[in-house]
């Protein structure tokens, strides 16, 4: 593959031999530079590719390697041995000088700079935050005021998809949710025989915080992953700026209809995810733990109080307008690639979801000192 | 909406600085452009011509410097009369830009829902015709992920055309169009400001249509960071000293600069 020879004092003879291409063996690169280090240190360098029988990058990118290493310490090199197609693409690559600064340091920041940048950008997300909330606030003033421009058709447009077109989703995972509930609360109740108080226990948490917190999570991941995607996917083609130059504000525009779809439907999602729930509670006691099914329809009723049914209905609402806005903020902030529109899209579930648990959380103990 | 050439000074731009953060991409450019002028923005890629032009169209705010329509300052505006002034732009899009979840009639009859009074009938004969202006007759209720990149771009300039605007500003006409629709599309700009009188913007770095278009011009170059020439392309093309202009708009012949060399430019940073 690769022979040294010096001809004379301080010329360096490279012989090339054989195939040279990707997926063949080849000598490493070392083997060169070991001889080009070794004393008496040699003043030129050139090749013999005369029984070369075939080459592709590989060889470029070796020779490149060598020219370079001589370069740097003073050795000339003479292309003159290589064949025309080599000495061309070799001309190519050294055509443009390296650009001063043009390669990117790898090397990790140090710690401080790290944390400052971190505090800097989380600074500037919370900013940006605090502007869409007002930006949105003062869109729904706009709208009060009957001044808001969206196209209806739109809103019934996303109505549509973020309310019947979620039932399925959401019959399934609720009446497993109820299930799992029933199943957990009936192996501790039946150990006191207590197996019937599985309807108040069902039906209490699905009405009052499981109902509402499912069908949140499931249209974060559902919707809100759709707005921040339609969105990104908008800035992206410049549909947006399209709005903003025609004074159309994307505020009233696209986001505005969302959140008030997603607020309408939201509660009654939920409305229907609670009796989903209930059902399928209904089903492990009657036909595992042989209740009778007026009984449990009687304790689930005695069991439920309007209040737990408020409280539910008025965290979905809060839960629509959070996974609405969240997904929508992904959107508008996303940047110009494909790359940034799953970012926008992965963001706006995470960010959802932890938003809905905070309020989850919040209200809870509200309505705890409420005594609701 | 006169059909002769009205020679008084429709946008100037003064002492104008353009920068993203602390990176300054151009600095003091002054350029004034006529009323009813085809006016190119063009310079080597990285530039920042696509910035200068988000700068006009008033979706980026500049460092420095002002930008006046009519004798108007728009950043000195208050938000009313800015708006005023931003509804008698017409924007083409690079990629056509249209609304994707809207018909082709939609799309138009979006501004002119917005802007005009006009009943829903009456707004559809619009757009039907704006469309019919660009050749696009019969696409109506198209949706644009339906037609080809060519006939988007020529929707999108049926739309920006829709309320009758006074400038129209082209991001990069050409691009993605193969030469015959590229043509068409600068004699239909031509016509569009022979027939209306409209003020026409355009960024290009297509030769063939900056020479077949361009009354006026301004050179933006990335090394120097400013502008470096401005004028007719055609004029410019045989007087200029510049050896960067000169290698530009003779694609890199005379002088004995390849186009490697212009390539070498340092061209500025996109964020």
């Amino acid at each position: 593959m690769i022979q040294f020879s010096r001809p004379e004092p301080g010329r360096l003879l490279v012989s090339l031999r054989g195939g040279w291409q990707a997926g063949g063996e080849h000598p490493p690169v070392t083997a060169v530079y070991r001889q080009l280090d070794q004393p008496p240190v040699p003043t030129h360098i050139a090749f013999d590719c005369s029984a070369l029988t075939g080459w592709d990058s590989i060889l470029i990118a070796f020779l490149v390697n060598i020219i370079d290493y001589a370069r740097q310490r003073g050795i000339a090199v003479d292309r003159g041995g290589l064949p025309p197609g080599i000495a061309g693409l070799l001309k190519l690559a050294y055509a443009v000088p390296e650009r001063a600064g043009a390669r990117q340091e790898q090397a990790r920041p140090p710690l401080p700079e790290r944390l400052g940048r971190l505090a800097y950008d989380s600074w500037q997300g919370a900013q940006e935050v605090v502007a869409f909330i007002g930006e949105a606030t003062a869109a729904c003033g706009r709208m009060l005021r009957g001044r808001a421009r969206f196209r209806r058709r739109d809103l019934l447009v996303i109505i549509q998809e973020c309310g019947i077109q979620a039932l399925p989703i959401v019959s399934l995972i609720s009446v497993l949710v109820g299930l799992i509930l029933a199943f957990v609360g009936s192996i501790q109740l039946s150990m006191f025989g207590a197996q019937i108080y599985i309807a108040n226990l069902v039906g209490i948490g699905i009405f009052r915080e499981m109902g509402a917190i499912m069908t949140g999570v499931i249209m974060a991941g559902r919707t809100g992953a759709a707005f921040a995607a339609q969105l990104g996917t908008m800035q992206t083609t410049e549909e947006i700026d399209a709005l903003r130059t025609l004074g159309i504000p994307p505020m009233d525009y696209l986001v505005l209809p969302r959140m008030i779809a997603l607020f309408l439907m939201m509660p009654l999602l939920c409305l229907y995810a609670d009796f989903m729930g209930v059902l399928g509670g209904f089903i492990v006691g009657v036909t595992m733990l042989d209740l009778n099914f007026s009984a449990y329809y009687n304790q689930t009723k005695a069991a439920i109080r309007l209040n737990d049914l408020w409280v539910g209905l008025f965290m979905s609402a809060v839960f629509g307008i959070l996974v609405a806005g969240t997904g929508c903020l992904r959107g508008l902030q996303c940047e110009r690639s494909a790359a940034a529109v799953g970012k926008a899209t992965t963001s706006a579930v995470v960010t959802g979801i932890v938003a809905i648990v905070v309020a989850t959380a919040a209200i809870t103990v509200l309505c705890n000192i409420l005594g609701i | 909406m006169s059909t002769s050439v009205d020679q008084s000074a429709h946008i100037v731009v003064k002492d104008l600085t353009m920068a993203y953060g602390d990176f300054v991409l151009q600095r003091d450019l002054n350029f004034t452009v006529n009323r009813g002028e085809v006016f190119i923005i063009m310079g080597g890629s990285g530039c920042g011509k696509s910035t200068l032009l988000k700068h006009l169209i008033g979706l980026k705010r500049p460092a420095s410097g002002t930008m006046s329509f009519n004798g108007v300052d728009y950043w000195q505006a208050g938000e009313e009369e800015r708006e005023k002034i931003t509804r008698t732009f017409g924007v083409l899009y690079q990629g056509g830009a249209l609304w994707s979840s809207l018909t082709l009639a939609e799309n138009i009859a979006l501004p002119l829902e917005e802007y005009t009074e006009l009943p829903a009938g009456e707004i559809r004969e619009i757009a039907a015709l704006k469309l019919a202006l660009v050749g696009l007759k019969g696409f109506e209720d198209y949706y644009p992920s339906q037609i080809s990149g060519g006939m988007m771009k020529r929707a999108g300039l049926a739309r920006a055309m829709a309320l009758d605007p006074e400038i129209l500003f082209f991001d990069e006409p050409s691009a993605g169009l193969d030469p015959i629709s590229s043509r068409l599309l600068d004699d239909l700009i031509l016509q569009i400001r022979d027939s209306l009188g409209t003020t026409i913007v355009v960024v290009s770095h297509e030769l063939a249509s900056i020479f077949a278009i361009a009354d006026n011009s301004v050179f933006l170059d990335a090394a120097a960071r400013t502008m470096i020439a401005a004028g007719d392309p055609k004029v410019l093309r045989e007087e200029t000293t510049d050896p960067v202009v000169r290698s530009f708009l003779t694609r890199g012949g005379s002088l004995g600069v390849n186009e490697r060399n212009m390539d070498r430019q340092p061209s500025g940073v996109k964020t």
